[in-house]
C-alpha cells in the first residue's frame, strides 16, 4: 500500500484522528510514572504547577508518538496491528503528523522550560529526541537490540516528573527508569512472539524474526529474573515501605511465573499473551503501590 | 485580464467541512486550554499578594 505524501483535497482527519496519532494509552502510562516520580520527591510542589508538569510531559509523549507515526508510516502500512492507524487509514499525511508531532514537541518542551525548569524541559527535550532520533529512525529498523536501548524513553519519564519537582535527579527516580528499563523487554518480546509474521512482513529485526522464539522465550525470563527483585528496590533502598516491597516481591513472583510458561512453552501463544496482559498491569501495580506507599 | 469569468474555488464535501469544523474547534479548546494555564501559572507564581503591591 502506497502512502501519500502531499494532499491534493481538504482533509477529512477529525481531532480524533490527531488524538491517536498521539498515541493515548502510551501517554497515559507516561503520565502517570511521571506523576508517581513527583510525587516521590520530597519537595513539595504546587498542584498547579505540578499539573502544569503533566500536561507538558503528557503532550510531549504525544508529540514523540505521532512523529513516530510520521517515520513509520510505511511499516505502519504493512502490518496487521497497525494499518488502522491514521496515516495508513489515509486521514491524515505523513507532512501533517510530521507538522503536528514537530509543534507539540516545541511547544511542550518551552512550556515545560519557561513555566517549571529548564532541567526537566531538556530531559523531555533529550526524551522525545532518543525515542524519535535513536529509537524510530536509527534502532527499530537496524537491530533485534531495538526496544531493549529504545526503551530508556519509554523509562525516562518518572525522572522528569521528580526533575520537575526538584530540578535535578537522584537514585530514587533512577530505581524508577532502571524498573522500566527491565520491564520493557518482556512486555514488547511477548508481544511479538504473537506478531512474529507481522513484524517479518514490515522487515522489522524483532528479536523473534531474528534469533527465533527460542531465543526470545530465553531472553523474556532473564530480564523478568532481574525485573523481579528491582521492582522491590524501593523498599530495600528505604523510600518505600515494607508492604509495597513485599506486594512488588508477590507480582514480581507472577510475573517469574508467567515467563517461566512462556519459556516451557512450544506451541501456541496462549503463555505469551497472558505475560503481554500482565506486564500492563504489573507496572501500573508496582507505580500504583508506590504512589499509595507515598501518599500514606 | 478578464474580470467576467466566474469565481471557481475549492468546494467542501459535508464530510470535509464537518472535519475542518471538528479540527477547528479542537485547535481553539487547545489555545484556551493553554491560556488558562499561562494564566494559572502566572499567579502562582506572582503569589498572593500582587494586587496589594506599593504603587
Amino acid at each position: 500500500m502506497s502512502v501519500t505524501l502531499a494532499r491534493v483535497e481538504p482533509s477529512i482527519a477529525e481531532a480524533g484522528d490527531y488524538i491517536e496519532l498521539m498515541k493515548p494509552r502510551v501517554m497515559s502510562l507516561v503520565v502517570f510514572t511521571a506523576l508517581v516520580g513527583l510525587m516521590l520527591a520530597p519537595v513539595h510542589v504546587h498542584p498547579v504547577i505540578g499539573l502544569t508538569a503533566l500536561l507538558c510531559i503528557a503532550v510531549g509523549a504525544g508529540a514523540a508518538g505521532a512523529l513516530n507515526m510520521w517515520y513509520d508510516a510505511d511499516i505502519d502500512a504493512r502490518m496487521t496491528r497497525t494499518a488502522g492507524r491514521p496515516i495508513p487509514r489515509g486521514h491524515v499525511t505523513p507532512g501533517e503528523a510530521a507538522g503536528f508531532g514537530m509543534t507539540l514537541a516545541v511547544f511542550s518542551v518551552v512550556t515545560l522550560g519557561l513555566l517549571v525548569n529548564l532541567f526537566a524541559a531538556a530531559l523531555l527535550a533529550f526524551t522525545i529526541l532518543f525515542y524519535v532520533v535513536i529509537y524510530t529512525i536509527w534502532l527499530k529498523r537496524s537491530t533485534p537490540q531495538n526496544i531493549v536501548i529504545g526503551g530508556a524513553a519509554g523509562a525516562l519519564p518518572p525522572m522528569i516528573g521528580w526533575a520537575a519537582a526538584t530540578g535535578g535527579v537522584a537514585i530514587e527516580p533512577a530505581v524508577l527508569f532502571l524498573i522500566i528499563f527491565f520491564w520493557t523487554p518482556p512486555h514488547f518480546w511477548a508481544l511479538s512472539l504473537y506478531r512474529t509474521e507481522d513484524y517479518a512482513r514490515a522487515g522489522i529485526p524483532m528479536l523473534p524474526v531474528v534469533a527465533g522464539h527460542r531465543e526470545t522465550r530465553r531472553q523474556i525470563l532473564l530480564y523478568t529474573l532481574i525485573l523481579a527483585p528491582l521492582g522491590a528496590a524501593p523498599w530495600l533502598l528505604g523510600y518505600a515501605g515494607m508492604v509495597y516491597g513485599i506486594a512488588a516481591l508477590v507480582i514480581g513472583a507472577v510475573m517469574v511465573v508467567l515467563a517461566l510458561r512462556v519459556r516451557a512453552e512450544r506451541q501456541g501463544h496462549v503463555a505469551s499473551k497472558q505475560l503481554f496482559a500482565f506486564s500492563i498491569l504489573y507496572l501500573f501495580l508496582l507505580f500504583a503501590m508506590l504512589l499509595i506507599d507515598r501518599m500514606s | 485580464m478578464n474580470d467576467d469569468r466566474p469565481e471557481q474555488g475549492i468546494k467542501l464535501t459535508e464530510q470535509q467541512s464537518r472535519a475542518r469544523r471538528n479540527r477547528s474547534i479542537a485547535i481553539a479548546l487547545a489555545l484556551g486550554a493553554f491560556v488558562v494555564v499561562i494564566f494559572l501559572v502566572t499567579m502562582v507564581k506572582l503569589g498572593g499578594n500582587v494586587l496589594t503591591r506599593p504603587m
